[in-house]
């Protein structure tokens, strides 16, 4: 028996977000990476194409015209993203955590909902400023204030490391909220293309992450004070900066672990139709690796899909929790660690074939892209944050 | 125990401000109290009044001054 669907019924629902991430994935993003990566340039291609697609307003509240796709949808493409070309998912995730500071933190102000709407609108990229020289990797101190007067504001920062600061529209910065606060009294602030300039200041020469383009620059910028963010910095990062990072980095680096160990797999199954009926050595290797990968899938997903309970309940205070932070700053250290280990063994699996670049199974960049993740805020550096959270956490 | 409080804070926030000029309802953070001291001024807090704050009070709006910093431990030793 047939069931004949009605004529005019069958037509195929639209791709989701996901769908259509994953497609410019495998045939923009991949077709491009080694020389995004060869080149250190910008990932220009798939970055068009993620615009084409109104792929940047993903976060943008409902009420302000934008889709307000759920966190962990995003996270899935920065995997999906990252399994082809890890410096376009950076790109994505980190454009998608200055948006997610905006939507929620920016909403009492009526000039930023409205930037908001126009950001989705004319799928404006937004880049991050809170590395200066003279605090290194420290995100919750700032050297340059912020200063107001007459209803404007005015910031000169020296910036370490700006992603794709070249290739943005606008940026978000830290700054002390005034000139006579403290170091760790922030603001987050606005700054619109026209209304700021850029000295590059240094190269981005890098071993990996080479298309994220980051090199140092002095910012100088003006703008109306509607666009120093309302909120204290403080309460952005803990509630919204710092999870969203660590779960968009900790998505990205799932989604290069995941891309070697397809590359490792395709190798063994070469191996294999290569002496029919007989398991290949490096099929034990491969079974390993790929244990450890959905240890950290399980770990990621798990975390994510938690701090977007978090943070769609809009609770602040169990979002700033300590025992909320420490699951955060774990995500991070231990998503970082099993990438640059994953990877390794994906490389010991395909032996010369990983290690040379002009093969099919070539890993070099995914090794250099993986060990980006340690360093991106030292994991040193996060451990000795947890080890002084740790004295006074009391039940888990 | 406002005193203890406050010397407590000039030995372990190390605010950027001096102790004795700030108010007991000024914002300690924009003193310059950083969330790692916050932890010292706990463990001290802790030690110098024998209680313990139980994980929902670890939070930055029960260090955010002198006066919440009063409130929390006056609570904690409500049952004493
Ligand atoms: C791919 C990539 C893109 C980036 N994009 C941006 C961007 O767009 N915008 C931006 O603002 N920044 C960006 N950064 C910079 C990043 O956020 C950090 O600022 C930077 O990686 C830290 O630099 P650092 O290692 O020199 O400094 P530090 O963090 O000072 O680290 C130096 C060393 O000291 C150790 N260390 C420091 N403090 C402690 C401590 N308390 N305890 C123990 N050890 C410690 C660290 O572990 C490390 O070994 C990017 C970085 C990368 C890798």
């Amino acid at each position: 028996m047939t069931t004949a669907a009605p004529q005019g019924d069958v037509s195929t629902p639209a791709a989701s977000p996901l769908e259509t991430v994953t497609r410019i994935a495998s045939e923009v993003a991949r077709v491009h990476a080694d020389s995004v990566d060869r080149e250190g340039r910008f990932p220009v291609e798939a970055m068009e194409a993620l615009k084409r697609a109104r792929m940047l307003g993903l976060l943008v509240p409902a009420s302000l015209g934008g889709p307000e796709v759920p966190l962990d949808q995003v996270a899935s493409m920065c995997e999906a993203l990252a399994h082809h070309c890890a410096s376009t998912a950076m790109v994505f995730a980190m454009h998608h955590i200055q948006v997610a500071c905006l939507a929620r933190h920016g909403m009492a102000s009526p000039m930023l909902r409205a930037y908001l709407t126009e950001l989705n609108e004319k799928q404006l990229l937004i880049a991050s400023v809170t590395s200066e020289v003279g605090v290194g990797g420290e995100m919750r101190a700032s050297v340059t204030a912020v200063e107001q007067r007459d209803g404007r504001f005015s910031l000169d920062k020296d910036a370490t490391t700006i992603s794709y600061g070249e290739h943005a529209d606008d940026l978000l910065a830290t700054a002390r909220r005034a000139p006579d606060a403290p170091r760790n009294d922030q603001s987050l602030v606005l700054l619109r293309k026209g209304s700021f300039t850029l000295e590059r200041t240094s190269n981005w020469d890098t071993m990996g992450m080479r298309g994220t383009c980051s090199p140092g620059f002095k910012v100088r910028s003006t703008g109306p004070s509607e666009h120093v963010l309302p909120v204290a910095f403080a309460d952005i990062a803990s509630q919204t900066m710092v999870p969203v990072s660590h779960v968009l980095w900790g998505s990205v680096w799932l989604g290069i672990a995941a891309g070697a160990v397809a590359r490792a797999r395709a190798f063994v199954r070469q191996q294999a139709r290569a002496k029919p009926g007989t398991v290949p050595p490096t099929a034990s290797r491969l079974a390993e690796v790929h244990n450890l990968l959905q240890t950290m899938r399980a770990s990621v997903h798990e975390v994510s899909a938690e701090a977007g309970r978090r943070m769609a309940a809009s609770d602040p205070e169990a979002l700033s929790s300590i025992s909320f932070s420490l699951k955060m700053n774990n995500l991070k250290v231990s998503a970082s660690t099993l990438v640059a280990d994953i990877v390794h063994r994906a490389l010991l699996i395909c032996g010369i074939q990983g290690y040379k670049n002009d093969s099919p199974f070539s890993l070099g960049r995914y090794l250099r892209d993986a060990h980006s993740a340690a360093l991106m805020i030292g994991n040193d550096r996060i451990l000795a944050t947890n080890a002084s959270l740790l004295l006074v956490l009391k039940e888990d | 125990m406002i005193e203890s409080i406050r010397n407590i804070l000039k030995e372990h926030a190390r605010l950027s401000t001096d102790i004795t000029t700030l108010s007991d309802t000024a914002d300690l953070y924009q003193a310059g109290m950083t969330s790692h001291a916050s932890v010292n001024v706990m463990l001290a807090l802790e030690a110098s009044f024998d209680v313990e704050f139980p994980d929902r009070m670890l939070k930055r709006t029960v260090f955010q001054s002198v006066s919440s910093i009063r409130e929390a431990v006056e609570e904690l030793t409500a049952g004493k």
